[in-house]
């Protein structure tokens, strides 16, 4: 019997259990940041500071809130490359429509984000209604929304946006950067969505079997048309959180941001072919190559060799996951 | 009126036309055995009654009830259930995630509708309990299990929503011998619950054990409906391959198992 063989199981790995089913984190991703953390603070003196802190998350806003859409359509065994030129996209929109038509800031924000959305709405319907696969429909919207942003704005950068769309950007309430407060409470709506909701769940299920889905009666290609349409909303909001800090929209904004994106999910435990992730362990992704970054520019090392580093993490970070895998699932 | 009435089923996949008008009725409380050669549509039947495929024509009622015009989550929700030779499970979810699968219960909290793991995980466990069937751990993802306890979770699936009908197709295929005799034992068990259950198998001696009647696909036709008491292994091996060849043989092979 496999009772004879079976040993209680140890503290770390009654933490970890617990950990993976209250949290749905592993706990390296955890430690590993917290190492990655203590190293800097005694490589540099400049880096542990409340201000510091505040820039690794301001740092981390943008790309943290389009790694949310990445693990969303990861972990449903999708893909949506076109990210970063939606997010381009929906800034120059967001510009033009605050700057060039004059209209208010509340449908400046809307068209914002509304373009973001449309964006992936024609994403999500060309892969479910026309079955092309999402890696060529995304590959081929990243080229046609970044040619729209150029095309929109005549290849130039729109500046000047009005001073209650540039508060989203710029504003300090309690000494808090706003973009960290908006990246933060949509991480946490989005972590509750996709760990507690049916929603979530059946996210995670169509990208671990499709056929299950299905024949449990799941609307699979509706439920892929709602992700990528979020995808992109969610796109068009790290759109208007990067426009507004930098105060115009400018066409070439999120140049290969989808490809960090993916590497943030990915470093925090989102399944590259779906059915698992979840949006705390993608933050940790995000942070770890956030502090990553930073105590790397307060050490004055060169930025070719950040790009080294994170690529190194991405590596790391899969190859740890396969081998517990591995490990675990040893008869 | 049976419980499950399938008339005049038609079904074509482009130029290829698969099911050419298939009678099948199952009574609650009745075993009925679908066999047929490879290719003779039995699968894809089955997915017409469960809502995968669309009929061309035909109908389906289940207890006088039309059923082809809804989708696979609503025939689930009236119990029309299948457990597919596959499993269809997720792999990587745990137990509970599988059997909840399309029907999570939820909570309310703060006015957000969350999925309530804790009763999910309760009756998960009742139900594998019921079955008499060992799992590892009910929280471990199903991949990580055997074939035979992701069956058992597959079966859990399919018997936690009180299900009038179960289709089971070529449950017994991959099974060792010890596991065979428990899912016809669950099969006798349903019987005696009034559940009405079709079974697909190519194990001819199972089907013969188990099974009130047998009915038998040939070329997309029901070429024979035969009461399991009053049949042979020659008559269903001739309905099978549709006369010809030597008969004789190919029923003792079969009935030596």
């Amino acid at each position: 019997m496999s009772t004879d063989t079976e040993r209680a199981p140890g503290a770390w790995s009654r933490l970890q259990e617990k950990s993976i089913d209250q949290l749905h984190i592993r706990l390296e991703s955890i430690i590993v940041l917290v190492a990655l953390a203590a190293l800097m603070s005694v490589l540099s003196p400049f880096f542990l500071s409340v201000s510091n802190f505040m820039n690794i998350l301001l740092a981390t806003s943008t790309i943290g809130v389009l790694a949310i859409a990445a693990t969303f359509v990861l972990s449903s065994g999708g893909l949506d490359l076109s990210l970063g030129s939606v997010m381009g996209l929906s800034g120059v929109v967001g510009a033009a429509v605050a700057v060039n038509l004059g209209m208010p800031t509340p449908i400046a924000i809307l068209a914002t984000i509304g373009a973001g959305a449309l964006a992936g709405l024609v994403n999500g319907f060309v892969i479910t209604r026309g079955f092309v696969p999402a890696f060529i429909v995304t590959l081929g919207m990243l080229g046609i929304a970044r040619g729209l942003a150029l095309v929109l704005s005549d290849g130039r950068v729109i500046y000047g946006l009005p001073e209650w769309m540039l508060y989203l950007g710029q504003g300090r309430p309690f000494g808090v950067p706003m973009p960290v407060i908006i990246f933060i409470v949509v991480a946490v709506i989005m972590h509750v969505v996709l760990a507690y909701t049916r929603y979530g769940r059946h996210t995670l299920a169509i990208g671990d079997n499709e056929n299950a889905a299905r024949t449990s009666g799941i609307d699979v290609e509706f439920h892929r048309l709602t992700l990528y349409t979020l995808s992109g909303a969610l796109a068009g909001l790290a759109g208007l959180l990067f426009a507004t800090r930098i105060n115009s929209g400018d066409p070439t904004a999120g140049i290969t941001y989808e490809l960090t994106a993916i590497t943030a999910a990915i470093i925090g435990g989102t399944n590259l072919f779906g059915g698992r992730g979840s949006i705390l362990g993608t933050m940790i992704g995000a942070l770890i190559m956030g502090v990553l970054q930073n105590g790397l520019n307060l050490l004055a090392v060169q930025s070719y060799y950040q790009q080294m580093a994170i690529g190194a993490v991405l590596v790391l970070a899969v190859f740890i996951d396969q081998y517990q895998q591995r490990q675990e699932t040893k008869v | 009126m049976s419980l499950l009435e399938v008339s005049g089923i038609r079904k074509s996949f482009g130029a290829v036309s698969v099911l050419h008008g298939v009678d099948l009725t199952v009574g609650a409380g009745e075993v009925v055995g679908l066999i047929g050669d490879n290719g003779a549509g039995k699968s894809t039947l089955m997915k017409i009654v469960t809502g995968i495929y669309q009929a061309d024509a035909g109908s389906i009622t289940l207890e006088g009830e039309p059923v082809l015009d809804l989708p696979p989550g609503a025939r689930r929700a009236r119990g029309i259930e299948m457990i597919y030779q596959d499993l269809a499970l997720a792999k990587q979810q745990d137990v509970a995630s599988n059997i909840f699968l399309g029907r999570e219960p939820t909570r309310s909290v703060l006015g957000l509708k969350l999925v309530d793991r804790k009763r999910m995980k309760q009756e998960a466990q009742a139900m594998i309990d019921r079955l008499g069937a060992k799992l590892p751990a009910i929280n471990r993802p199903v991949g990580s299990f055997s074939g035979g306890q992701q069956q058992s979770v597959a079966i859990a699936r399919a018997l936690t929503f009180n299900p009038k009908i179960v289709i089971m197709d070529e449950p017994t295929a991959a099974l060792a011998v010890r596991e065979v005799q428990s899912v016809l034992d669950l099969i006798r068990q349903l019987k005696s619950q009034g559940i009405g259950v079709i079974l697909i198998s190519h194990r001819l001696n199972d089907v013969l054990s188990v099974t009130d009647r047998i009915v038998v696909l040939r070329q997309g036709e029901a070429a024979a409906d035969l009461v399991t008491a009053k049949t042979s292994m020659p008559e269903i091996v001739s309905a099978i391959v549709g006369g010809g060849g030597d008969i004789a043989q190919a029923a003792a092979h079969e009935a030596q198992g």
